[in-house]
């Protein structure tokens, strides 16, 4: 951090430095900017809003996994954490028959808790168990999936009752509900990860775990933690997508593990762990559906959706890492 | 045949027993034998007389010699993937209803969706020497070793809704599956008749590349070109047969083309739901203010309310029960003739006609 200093106070603006720290929404901006080239319908407010509404679910499972991801650690569980939380969510529902709101908050807390339980289950394995978190939450994918396909018997849970899709559809003004929660959400872990001491260890636990323990923190219990709150998180999106769809579909969120790593990487979190910023990984997500919305409202070809996705997400990262480049560093 | 013929048997099946309405309404890709085989033969006869005819010599002249040698205890064996879903519970109880008929014993296992369990029940199957047998396998590739031990023996193979892999030498005398590209056209054929000659038409695709994708796709579009040449297809999107995508592309569709869409088509429920929902939340009217019409595939249980509620138009069922009822006839016709299906390629298709659903004709 530059020391203030009245007498080497420089005058000329830093670019490359605005550049490092902004490069993502840089990205951001340009495709946005192309969209609204191609498309004269892409910059309608409801299209926007849409496109936020549509990323919430992913977004909300990344901010746990920008948390593991900064411990240098991986969650490939969370689509079937998220797939599980949301059919009990709708289990509990249907057995409480009606739309009584101590039902509904008894129902989201019974999804979010086995969340929390199958991430620190994951925590622990990796831990106490010694086992490669990528192995461990490899298993967990299975098991998370079979789980749900077993609660489920393999069909949809519908007939949820009208009050609890208003999480998804529900609107304070004219702003809907999933992108207040994921204000709300952000600038919570926003705040936790850079302001608090908690935060800063889980970034220094990234880099330097030794360094960590040996000035007394129990990095172990950290980690768990850490695991914890990433299940709690997909499990959030999951009962998020479960009020979207009105239902809860034994096959849902398949393979999106990949679509909140590519969120959070794209955002500029460092694979190898201690450095990132959750904001961005928002801005990732954003990116990731923008592409999405990009290519059904110019009606790309099913085949050529594929190669397009993930050639725009390759060009996005090479921008993102060329305007990085500007100043030479690599640093946040 | 006469398109709009074909439309009304295939709307109004209380005329006949559906399977059998459905039928006559086929063209094109359809086996004849099928139709000879319900006694149908006629319809085919319309269509191509000369092969109908020697089929229908080959029949009559099986079923003299057939009839007078055909024992009580020829036996089928069915081995099923699960019958822990109620799909394969009609094709099993078709299956026996059938076996019944024609006084053929028939003996079920369930490989509770455990291929080594269904490499054993298959094993057990060919050591009761049965004299035919169709296997719906747990996995295309893993039933070979059994299904070349059957070979070996000189049992006769039919795969009975999914594929058997027949690329590492594996014989099967036919593959009984849904006939997707029939599907395709009936939901083709349903937007003809509701929306009339024009009209703007989504269309949500499954999962690119997956066969039923493909099938489902091909069937509607080339029937579409033929019975509403003037109804646009104005948007073509993959949803990955997924209610969450399907919900997702809907609503950016719509913002793509507002009140311009009179019907969405999709390629399984999943996506049609999606879509329904994707449209009310928009509030999205066709633009001659009724409501947009969305026709599905399937037949699942969210669909079905959907289409008593009056929200959604229509669906296409496959018909498990016809499937178990034409893999025991395709055995028993093999008792009769064993020439009969020599003429066909190892693991030719053998399509089981699939139903159009609407609010007129509900399962209860």
């Amino acid at each position: 951090m530059p020391e203030p200093s009245t007498l080497s106070a420089r005058p000329r603006r830093d670019w490359g430095q605005i550049a490092l720290a902004y490069g993502i929404y840089l990205v951001l901006l340009l495709f946005v900017a192309a969209m609204a080239l191609l498309s004269p319908n892409f910059l309608r407010v409801t299209n926007l809003l849409n496109i936020v509404t549509q990323a919430s679910t992913v977004a909300v499972i990344a901010v746990g996994t920008t948390m593991v991801i900064l411990l240098a650690e991986i969650d490939l569980s969370v689509g079937s954490v998220a797939a599980l939380a949301g059919a009990v969510t709708a289990g509990v529902l249907k057995a409480g028959g009606g739309a009584d709101p101590v039902w509904l908050l008894l129902a989201v807390l019974a999804g979010l808790a086995i969340g929390t339980a199958l991430g620190a289950l994951n925590g622990a394995l990796t831990v106490w168990g010694g086992i490669p978190s990528f192995i461990v939450t490899l298993g967990m994918l299975s098991v998370g999936r079979g789980l749900t396909l077993l609660y489920t018997g393999g069909r949809p849970i519908f007939g949820l009752g009208g009050g609890f899709s208003a999480m998804a559809y529900g609107r304070v003004g004219p702003v809907p509900v999933p992108i207040i929660i994921l204000v709300v959400l952000y600038t919570l872990a926003a705040l936790f990860l850079h302001t608090t001491q908690l935060g800063r260890y889980i970034y220094a636990a990234g880099t330097n775990r030794r360094a960590v323990a040996l000035a007394g923190v129990n990095v172990d219990r950290l980690k768990v933690g850490v695991f914890a709150l990433a299940g709690t998180l997909a499990g959030l999106g999951g009962v998020l997508l479960t009020a979207r769809l009105d239902s809860a579909q034994p096959t849902a969120a398949t393979g999106w593990e990949l679509d909140v790593i590519a969120a959070v990487v794209l955002g500029g979190t460092s694979l190898y762990g201690g450095r990132g910023a959750v904001m961005k990984t928002l801005v990732g997500a954003i990116i990731l559906q923008l592409i999405s919305n990009g290519l059904n409202l110019l009606n790309v070809q099913a085949y050529w959706q594929q190669i397009t996705k993930g050639g725009v997400i390759l060009l996005a990262l090479l921008l993102e890492r060329s305007i990085r480049r500007v100043r030479g560093g690599d640093e946040m | 045949m006469g398109v709009a013929t074909d439309g009304a048997l295939a709307l109004t099946p209380a005329r006949f027993p559906p399977w059998l309405a459905l039928e006559a309404g086929r063209q094109g890709n359809e086996w004849e034998g099928w139709n000879m085989l319900r006694g149908n033969a006629h319809r085919t006869l319309q269509g191509t007389p000369r092969r109908a005819l020697r089929w229908l010599l080959a029949v009559a002249a099986a079923l003299l010699i057939g009839g007078a040698t055909a024992q009580a205890t020829y036996t089928v064996g069915l081995s099923l993937s699960t019958l822990n879903n109620p799909f394969f519970v009609d094709v099993r109880d078709g299956a026996q209803q059938e076996a019944q008929l024609f006084g053929i014993k028939l003996v079920v296992t369930d490989a509770q969706n455990d291929l080594n369990k269904q490499i054993s029940d298959i094993e057990d199957l060919i050591q009761q020497k049965v004299n035919v047998l169709l296997v719906n396998a747990t996995d295309s590739a893993g039933v070979v070793p059994a299904v070349k031990e059957a070979n070996a023996a000189g049992i006769p193979v039919f795969a009975i809704d999914r594929a058997i892999d027949t690329s590492t030498g594996a014989q099967v005398v036919a593959q009984i599956a849904s006939d997707n590209v029939y599907g395709g056209r009936l939901q083709a054929r349903r937007v003809a008749e509701v929306l009339g000659s024009t009209g703007n038409v989504v269309e949500l695709e499954g999962i690119p590349g997956a066969s039923a994708a493909i099938d489902r796709k091909s069937g509607f579009e080339s029937e579409l070109k033929s019975v509403a040449p003037n109804v646009q297809i104005i948007a073509d999107q993959p949803a990955g047969f997924d209610q969450a995508q399907g919900l997702n592309v809907m609503q950016n569709i719509l913002q793509a083309h507002q009140g311009q869409i009179d019907a969405v088509v999709a390629a399984n429920d999943s996506m049609a739901v999606g879509a329904l929902q994707a449209i009310q939340q928009a509030g999205a009217k066709r633009p001659n203010g009724q409501p947009i019409v969305v026709i599905g595939f399937d037949a699942i249980d969210q669909s079905l309310s959907q289409i008593k509620a009056g929200a959604m138009d229509s669906t296409v069922a496959q018909q498990p029960k016809l499937m178990g009822r034409l893999g025991v006839d395709a055995a028993h016709m093999l008792s009769l003739d064993s020439l009969m299906f020599s003429t066909l390629a190892s693991g030719q298709f053998m399509p089981v006609a699939v139903q159009l659903i609407t609010a007129q004709n509900l399962p209860q």
